[in-house]
Protein backbone atom coordinates (compact mmCIF):
# COMPACT_ATOMS: atom_id res chain seq x y z
CA UNK A 1 0.00 0.00 0.00
CA UNK A 2 1.00 3.40 -0.96
CA UNK A 3 0.10 5.56 2.29
CA UNK A 4 0.20 9.21 1.75
CA UNK A 5 0.69 11.14 4.88
CA UNK A 6 0.08 14.84 4.29
CA UNK A 7 -2.21 17.16 2.55
CA UNK A 8 -2.57 19.79 -0.52
CA UNK A 9 -3.23 23.40 0.04
CA UNK A 10 -3.11 26.90 -1.73
CA UNK A 11 0.36 26.50 -1.98
CA UNK A 12 1.28 23.22 -3.10
CA UNK A 13 1.41 19.30 -2.41
CA UNK A 14 3.05 18.27 0.27
CA UNK A 15 2.61 14.77 1.36
CA UNK A 16 4.82 11.76 2.89
CA UNK A 17 4.53 8.33 0.95
CA UNK A 18 4.92 5.09 2.74
CA UNK A 19 5.48 2.36 0.52
CA UNK A 20 4.02 -0.56 3.21
CA UNK A 21 4.78 -2.94 1.02
CA UNK A 22 8.23 -2.43 1.22
CA UNK A 23 8.61 -0.93 4.98
CA UNK A 24 9.50 -3.81 7.21
CA UNK A 25 8.85 -1.41 10.21
CA UNK A 26 12.84 -0.95 11.47
CA UNK A 27 12.30 2.45 12.48
CA UNK A 28 15.74 4.05 11.50
CA UNK A 29 13.84 6.61 10.15
CA UNK A 30 12.58 7.81 13.20
CA UNK A 31 16.17 8.79 15.16
CA UNK A 32 17.52 10.78 12.00
CA UNK A 33 14.40 13.03 11.61
CA UNK A 34 14.65 16.01 13.44
CA UNK A 35 10.87 17.12 13.38
CA UNK A 36 10.22 13.77 15.01
CA UNK A 37 7.82 13.17 12.19
CA UNK A 38 7.81 9.30 12.50
CA UNK A 39 6.44 6.14 14.66
CA UNK A 40 6.48 2.52 14.13
CA UNK A 41 2.98 0.46 15.29
CA UNK A 42 0.44 -1.31 14.03
CA UNK A 43 -0.80 -0.36 10.59
CA UNK A 44 -3.75 2.06 10.97
CA UNK A 45 -5.05 1.51 7.32
CA UNK A 46 -4.52 -2.35 7.00
CA UNK A 47 -6.42 -3.96 10.31
CA UNK A 48 -5.35 -7.79 9.59
CA UNK A 49 -1.68 -6.56 8.48
CA UNK A 50 0.48 -7.88 11.44
CA UNK A 51 3.70 -6.65 11.16
CA UNK A 52 4.86 -3.07 12.34
CA UNK A 53 5.04 -0.50 9.71
CA UNK A 54 6.03 3.30 10.11
CA UNK A 55 3.15 5.85 10.23
CA UNK A 56 3.34 10.26 10.07
CA UNK A 57 2.11 11.18 13.36
CA UNK A 58 -1.12 13.06 13.74
CA UNK A 59 0.15 15.82 14.99
CA UNK A 60 2.70 16.35 11.94
CA UNK A 61 0.16 15.56 9.44
CA UNK A 62 -1.14 19.16 8.72
CA UNK A 63 2.33 21.06 9.11
CA UNK A 64 4.87 18.83 7.19
CA UNK A 65 5.85 21.55 4.72
CA UNK A 66 6.91 23.74 7.77
CA UNK A 67 8.55 20.67 9.57
CA UNK A 68 10.09 19.23 6.76
CA UNK A 69 11.60 21.93 5.34
CA UNK A 70 14.77 22.66 7.40
CA UNK A 71 16.11 19.26 6.17
CA UNK A 72 14.55 20.09 2.10
CA UNK A 73 17.92 19.33 -0.50
CA UNK A 74 19.53 22.65 -1.77
CA UNK A 75 22.48 22.80 -3.87
CA UNK A 76 25.17 21.93 -0.81
CA UNK A 77 22.87 20.44 1.50
CA UNK A 78 22.49 16.06 1.58
CA UNK A 79 19.46 14.35 0.56
CA UNK A 80 16.41 14.53 3.12
CA UNK A 81 17.59 12.09 6.39
CA UNK A 82 14.42 10.04 6.42
CA UNK A 83 15.09 8.72 2.76
CA UNK A 84 18.72 8.31 3.20
CA UNK A 85 18.00 5.97 6.54
CA UNK A 86 15.55 3.31 4.61
CA UNK A 87 17.18 0.49 3.42
CA UNK A 88 14.14 -0.80 1.73
CA UNK A 89 13.77 2.37 -0.16
CA UNK A 90 9.89 2.75 0.95
CA UNK A 91 9.93 6.33 1.61
CA UNK A 92 9.19 9.57 -0.57
CA UNK A 93 8.48 12.74 -0.54
CA UNK A 94 6.07 14.43 -3.11
CA UNK A 95 7.74 18.20 -2.86
CA UNK B 1 -39.08 9.66 9.74
CA UNK B 2 -41.32 12.67 8.78
CA UNK B 3 -42.25 13.39 12.77
CA UNK B 4 -38.65 13.63 13.23
CA UNK B 5 -37.97 15.88 10.85
CA UNK B 6 -40.59 18.21 11.69
CA UNK B 7 -39.31 18.30 15.18
CA UNK B 8 -36.03 19.26 14.02
CA UNK B 9 -37.19 21.46 11.63
CA UNK B 10 -40.18 22.98 13.18
CA UNK B 11 -40.27 25.26 16.32
CA UNK B 12 -37.89 28.53 15.55
CA UNK B 13 -37.76 30.91 12.36
CA UNK B 14 -33.91 30.26 12.07
CA UNK B 15 -34.04 26.52 11.73
CA UNK B 16 -36.65 26.96 8.38
CA UNK B 17 -33.59 29.01 6.87
CA UNK B 18 -31.00 26.94 7.46
CA UNK B 19 -30.71 25.78 3.63
CA UNK B 20 -27.71 23.08 4.06
CA UNK B 21 -29.75 21.05 6.53
CA UNK B 22 -29.62 17.71 4.52
CA UNK B 23 -32.62 15.00 5.99
CA UNK B 24 -31.68 12.66 8.63
CA UNK B 25 -32.96 9.15 8.09
CA UNK B 26 -33.10 5.70 9.07
CA UNK B 27 -33.85 2.52 7.48
CA UNK B 28 -34.59 -1.40 8.91
CA UNK B 29 -35.02 -4.65 6.34
CA UNK B 30 -38.12 -6.14 7.92
CA UNK B 31 -38.12 -9.49 6.10
CA UNK B 32 -34.90 -10.45 8.07
CA UNK B 33 -35.04 -12.12 11.29
CA UNK B 34 -31.73 -10.93 14.05
CA UNK B 35 -33.24 -13.51 16.58
CA UNK B 36 -31.70 -16.27 14.06
CA UNK B 37 -28.39 -14.56 13.26
CA UNK B 38 -24.96 -16.05 13.81
CA UNK B 39 -23.01 -12.59 14.03
CA UNK B 40 -24.54 -9.71 14.40
CA UNK B 41 -21.93 -7.01 14.13
CA UNK B 42 -22.43 -2.90 13.82
CA UNK B 43 -20.18 -0.43 12.16
CA UNK B 44 -20.38 3.39 13.59
CA UNK B 45 -18.85 6.19 11.46
CA UNK B 46 -18.66 9.50 13.34
CA UNK B 47 -17.81 11.76 11.08
CA UNK B 48 -17.11 15.23 11.48
CA UNK B 49 -20.79 16.64 10.25
CA UNK B 50 -22.71 13.17 10.17
CA UNK B 51 -22.85 10.04 12.04
CA UNK B 52 -23.67 6.59 10.51
CA UNK B 53 -24.73 3.39 12.29
CA UNK B 54 -25.35 0.10 9.87
CA UNK B 55 -25.98 -3.30 11.57
CA UNK B 56 -25.35 -6.21 9.73
CA UNK B 57 -26.81 -9.83 10.63
CA UNK B 58 -24.83 -12.04 9.26
CA UNK B 59 -23.13 -9.64 7.27
CA UNK B 60 -26.72 -9.01 5.33
CA UNK B 61 -27.67 -4.88 5.76
CA UNK B 62 -30.17 -5.34 8.10
CA UNK B 63 -30.56 -1.49 9.45
CA UNK B 64 -28.95 1.82 9.24
CA UNK B 65 -29.35 5.42 10.92
CA UNK B 66 -27.56 8.75 9.24
CA UNK B 67 -27.81 12.08 11.32
CA UNK B 68 -25.91 14.93 12.19
CA UNK B 69 -22.49 15.05 14.24
CA UNK B 70 -23.33 16.59 17.80
CA UNK B 71 -21.02 17.82 19.71
CA UNK B 72 -20.33 14.99 21.56
CA UNK B 73 -19.03 12.44 19.91
CA UNK B 74 -19.83 9.31 22.73
CA UNK B 75 -23.67 10.41 22.55
CA UNK B 76 -23.42 10.77 18.55
CA UNK B 77 -22.67 7.02 18.93
CA UNK B 78 -25.35 6.03 21.40
CA UNK B 79 -27.85 8.13 19.07
CA UNK B 80 -26.95 6.41 16.14
CA UNK B 81 -26.96 3.14 17.07
CA UNK B 82 -30.03 3.57 19.12
CA UNK B 83 -32.02 4.88 16.40
CA UNK B 84 -30.86 2.42 13.44
CA UNK B 85 -32.33 -0.15 16.27
CA UNK B 86 -35.57 1.41 16.65
CA UNK B 87 -38.54 -0.74 16.31
CA UNK B 88 -36.06 -3.90 15.52
CA UNK B 89 -36.55 -4.98 19.30
CA UNK B 90 -32.72 -5.32 19.13
CA UNK B 91 -30.65 -3.79 22.34
CA UNK B 92 -27.09 -3.25 22.61
CA UNK B 93 -26.22 -6.62 24.20
CA UNK B 94 -27.51 -8.08 20.80
CA UNK B 95 -24.46 -6.90 18.65
CA UNK B 96 -21.64 -9.49 19.10
CA UNK B 97 -19.37 -6.54 18.17
CA UNK B 98 -18.88 -3.54 16.75
CA UNK B 99 -16.33 -1.40 14.90
CA UNK B 100 -15.70 2.17 15.29
CA UNK B 101 -14.86 4.27 12.52
CA UNK B 102 -14.08 7.96 11.35
CA UNK B 103 -13.30 11.28 12.77
CA UNK B 104 -14.23 10.70 16.37
CA UNK B 105 -14.10 6.55 16.39
CA UNK B 106 -11.89 6.42 19.25
CA UNK B 107 -15.05 7.83 20.83
CA UNK B 108 -17.39 5.28 20.34
CA UNK B 109 -18.12 4.22 24.51
CA UNK B 110 -19.88 0.18 23.27
CA UNK B 111 -17.31 -0.58 20.10
CA UNK B 112 -14.58 -3.29 20.94
CA UNK B 113 -11.75 -1.42 18.10
CA UNK B 114 -11.73 1.39 16.30
CA UNK B 115 -10.62 1.15 12.38
CA UNK B 116 -9.33 4.85 10.50
CA UNK B 117 -12.00 5.19 7.44
CA UNK B 118 -9.89 4.95 5.04
CA UNK B 119 -10.02 0.96 5.79
CA UNK B 120 -13.38 1.00 6.03
CA UNK B 121 -14.52 2.68 3.36
CA UNK B 122 -12.39 0.43 0.82
CA UNK B 123 -14.05 -2.57 2.31
CA UNK B 124 -17.49 -0.87 1.69
CA UNK B 125 -17.26 0.59 -1.43
CA UNK B 126 -16.55 -3.48 -2.03
CA UNK B 127 -19.76 -4.30 -0.65
CA UNK B 128 -21.65 -1.46 -2.24
CA UNK B 129 -20.05 -1.13 -5.93
CA UNK B 130 -19.25 -4.38 -5.97
CA UNK B 131 -15.24 -6.08 -6.39
CA UNK B 132 -14.73 -4.13 -9.83
CA UNK B 133 -13.97 -0.67 -7.86
CA UNK B 134 -10.74 0.08 -7.71
CA UNK B 135 -10.65 3.96 -6.82
CA UNK B 136 -13.04 5.71 -4.02
CA UNK B 137 -13.33 8.93 -3.66
CA UNK B 138 -14.90 9.84 -0.25
CA UNK B 139 -16.16 13.65 0.07
CA UNK B 140 -17.29 14.00 3.23
CA UNK B 141 -18.16 16.75 5.86
CA UNK B 142 -14.65 18.14 6.65
CA UNK B 143 -12.26 16.21 4.43
CA UNK B 144 -12.02 14.70 1.06
CA UNK B 145 -10.04 10.58 0.62
CA UNK B 146 -8.84 9.48 -2.06
CA UNK B 147 -8.45 5.52 -1.96
CA UNK B 148 -7.10 2.48 -4.61
CA UNK B 149 -8.46 -0.69 -3.23
CA UNK B 150 -8.16 -4.55 -4.83
CA UNK B 151 -10.73 -6.75 -5.86
CA UNK B 152 -11.23 -7.94 -1.93
CA UNK B 153 -11.69 -4.27 -0.66
CA UNK B 154 -8.00 -3.90 0.28
CA UNK B 155 -6.42 -0.42 0.68
CA UNK B 156 -3.23 -0.14 -2.05
CA UNK B 157 -2.99 3.45 -2.22
CA UNK B 158 -4.38 6.72 -0.45
CA UNK B 159 -4.46 9.97 0.39
CA UNK B 160 -6.46 12.57 2.35
CA UNK B 161 -7.55 15.50 2.51
CA UNK B 162 -8.55 17.27 5.73
CA UNK B 163 -6.44 20.08 6.31
CA UNK B 164 -9.17 22.88 4.25
CA UNK B 165 -12.66 22.81 3.64
CA UNK B 166 -11.96 23.17 -0.69
CA UNK B 167 -13.84 19.56 -1.88
CA UNK B 168 -15.53 18.96 1.27
CA UNK B 169 -19.73 18.67 2.06
CA UNK B 170 -19.19 21.64 4.52
CA UNK B 171 -17.81 24.01 1.68
CA UNK B 172 -21.12 22.74 -0.15
CA UNK B 173 -23.12 23.41 3.03
CA UNK B 174 -21.95 26.79 3.11
CA UNK B 175 -23.10 27.69 -0.41
CA UNK B 176 -26.23 26.19 -0.02
CA UNK B 177 -26.87 28.96 3.14
CA UNK B 178 -25.42 31.73 0.92
CA UNK B 179 -27.48 31.17 -2.22
CA UNK B 180 -30.72 29.94 -0.38
CA UNK B 181 -30.54 26.93 -2.02
CA UNK B 182 -31.55 23.73 -0.27
CA UNK B 183 -28.61 21.47 -0.31
CA UNK B 184 -30.52 18.34 -2.00
CA UNK B 185 -31.46 21.05 -5.23
CA UNK B 186 -27.89 22.38 -5.26
CA UNK B 187 -26.72 19.96 -7.83
CA UNK B 188 -29.23 19.78 -10.34
CA UNK B 189 -29.74 23.49 -10.01
CA UNK B 190 -26.23 23.78 -10.90
CA UNK B 191 -26.47 21.23 -14.01
CA UNK B 192 -29.29 24.13 -15.23
CA UNK B 193 -27.56 26.12 -16.77
CA UNK B 194 -27.23 26.91 -20.50
CA UNK B 195 -23.30 26.85 -21.09
CA UNK B 196 -20.60 25.87 -18.20
CA UNK B 197 -18.98 28.70 -16.70
CA UNK B 198 -15.78 28.83 -15.53
CA UNK B 199 -15.25 27.60 -12.43
CA UNK B 200 -14.66 30.39 -9.65
CA UNK B 201 -10.65 30.75 -9.11
CA UNK B 202 -10.61 29.74 -5.78
CA UNK B 203 -11.22 27.03 -4.21
CA UNK B 204 -11.21 27.84 -0.28
CA UNK B 205 -14.34 28.20 0.95
CA UNK B 206 -13.73 31.57 2.27
CA UNK B 207 -12.48 33.02 -0.72
CA UNK B 208 -14.44 31.16 -3.29
CA UNK B 209 -17.04 32.55 -1.08
CA UNK B 210 -16.26 36.01 -1.31
CA UNK B 211 -15.86 35.12 -5.10
CA UNK B 212 -19.16 34.14 -5.14
CA UNK B 213 -20.89 37.35 -3.61
CA UNK B 214 -19.05 39.64 -6.12
CA UNK B 215 -20.62 37.27 -9.18
CA UNK B 216 -23.81 37.64 -7.65
CA UNK B 217 -23.60 41.76 -7.83
CA UNK B 218 -22.42 41.15 -11.35
CA UNK B 219 -25.81 39.51 -11.89
CA UNK B 220 -25.05 35.92 -12.13
CA UNK B 221 -28.09 33.88 -11.83
CA UNK B 222 -28.07 31.21 -9.12
CA UNK B 223 -27.46 28.32 -11.05
CA UNK B 224 -24.67 29.70 -12.70
CA UNK B 225 -22.50 30.32 -9.43
CA UNK B 226 -23.22 26.78 -8.51
CA UNK B 227 -21.94 25.64 -11.67
CA UNK B 228 -18.61 27.37 -11.57
CA UNK B 229 -18.36 26.48 -7.53
CA UNK B 230 -19.29 22.84 -8.41
CA UNK B 231 -16.66 22.58 -11.33
CA UNK B 232 -14.14 24.20 -8.97
CA UNK B 233 -14.67 21.60 -6.55
CA UNK B 234 -14.50 18.96 -9.32
CA UNK B 235 -11.31 20.18 -10.46
CA UNK B 236 -9.84 20.21 -6.98
CA UNK B 237 -10.60 16.58 -6.18
CA UNK B 238 -9.43 15.28 -9.34
CA UNK B 239 -6.22 16.80 -8.64
CA UNK B 240 -6.02 15.01 -5.42
CA UNK B 241 -7.34 11.83 -7.43
CA UNK B 242 -4.61 11.74 -9.59
CA UNK B 243 -1.76 11.39 -6.78
CA UNK B 244 -2.83 7.80 -6.29
CA UNK B 245 -3.80 7.50 -9.95
CA UNK B 246 -7.16 6.71 -10.73
CA UNK B 247 -7.79 2.85 -12.01
CA UNK B 248 -11.12 2.01 -13.26
CA UNK B 249 -14.18 1.45 -11.67
CA UNK B 250 -14.43 4.24 -10.00
CA UNK B 251 -17.01 5.16 -7.29
CA UNK B 252 -17.93 8.26 -4.89
CA UNK B 253 -18.62 7.72 -1.77
CA UNK B 254 -19.97 10.47 1.15
CA UNK B 255 -22.67 12.81 0.84
CA UNK B 256 -21.17 14.74 -2.04
CA UNK B 257 -22.10 11.21 -3.74
CA UNK B 258 -25.45 12.47 -3.83
CA UNK B 259 -24.73 16.06 -5.66
CA UNK B 260 -25.34 15.46 -9.07
CA UNK B 261 -23.15 18.93 -9.73
CA UNK B 262 -20.29 17.91 -8.71
CA UNK B 263 -20.38 14.44 -9.51
CA UNK B 264 -21.11 15.12 -13.07
CA UNK B 265 -18.23 17.00 -13.32
CA UNK B 266 -16.41 14.94 -11.85
CA UNK B 267 -16.88 12.19 -14.12
CA UNK B 268 -16.49 14.66 -17.16
CA UNK B 269 -12.97 15.60 -16.02
CA UNK B 270 -11.99 12.39 -15.25
CA UNK B 271 -13.73 10.44 -18.88
CA UNK B 272 -14.80 8.22 -16.42
CA UNK B 273 -18.65 7.54 -15.22
CA UNK B 274 -18.91 6.88 -11.76
CA UNK B 275 -20.44 3.51 -10.71
CA UNK B 276 -24.16 3.97 -9.29
CA UNK B 277 -25.03 1.97 -6.21
CA UNK B 278 -29.00 0.85 -4.67
CA UNK B 279 -26.78 1.17 -1.06
CA UNK B 280 -26.79 4.70 0.35
CA UNK B 281 -23.28 6.64 -0.81
CA UNK B 282 -22.98 8.59 2.91
CA UNK B 283 -23.13 4.64 4.84
CA UNK B 284 -19.98 3.29 3.22
CA UNK B 285 -17.89 3.83 6.28
CA UNK B 286 -19.77 2.08 8.39
CA UNK B 287 -20.93 -0.47 6.39
CA UNK B 288 -17.09 -1.21 6.39
CA UNK B 289 -16.68 -0.61 9.79
CA UNK B 290 -19.68 -3.22 10.33
CA UNK B 291 -17.93 -5.92 7.94
CA UNK B 292 -14.47 -5.36 9.61
CA UNK B 293 -16.63 -6.23 13.30
CA UNK B 294 -18.38 -9.25 11.31
CA UNK B 295 -14.85 -10.43 10.09
CA UNK B 296 -13.11 -9.99 13.51
CA UNK B 297 -15.85 -11.45 15.47
CA UNK B 298 -15.93 -14.82 13.55
CA UNK B 299 -12.00 -14.85 13.88
CA UNK B 300 -13.17 -14.14 17.98
CA UNK B 301 -14.97 -17.53 17.85
CA UNK B 302 -12.42 -19.83 16.05
CA UNK B 303 -9.57 -18.68 18.73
Amino acid sequence: MIANYGYKDGSGDFFIAVDTDKCDGCGDCIPVCPGKVFAVGEDPHDPLREEPVVTVVDEQRRKLKYTCSPCKPDRDRAPLPCVQACEPLALTHSW
Amino acid sequence: MSDKMEDAGVGTKACAEEFWRWKEYRHHDESIDWRDAQIVSAGIDIGSVSSQAVILVDSKLFAFSNQRTGFDSPESANKAINWAMEGTGMTLDDIHYTVGTGYGRVNVPFAQKAITEIACHARGGNLMYGPTVRTILDMGGQDCKAIRCDQRGKVEAFLMNDKCAAGTGRGMEVFADLLSVPIQDVGELSLSVEQEPDPVSSTCVVFAKSEASALLREGWPKNKVLAAYCAAMAHRVVTLLERIEVEKDFAITGGIGKNAGVVKRIEMELGLTALQTRYDSQIAGALGAALFANALEGKRRKS
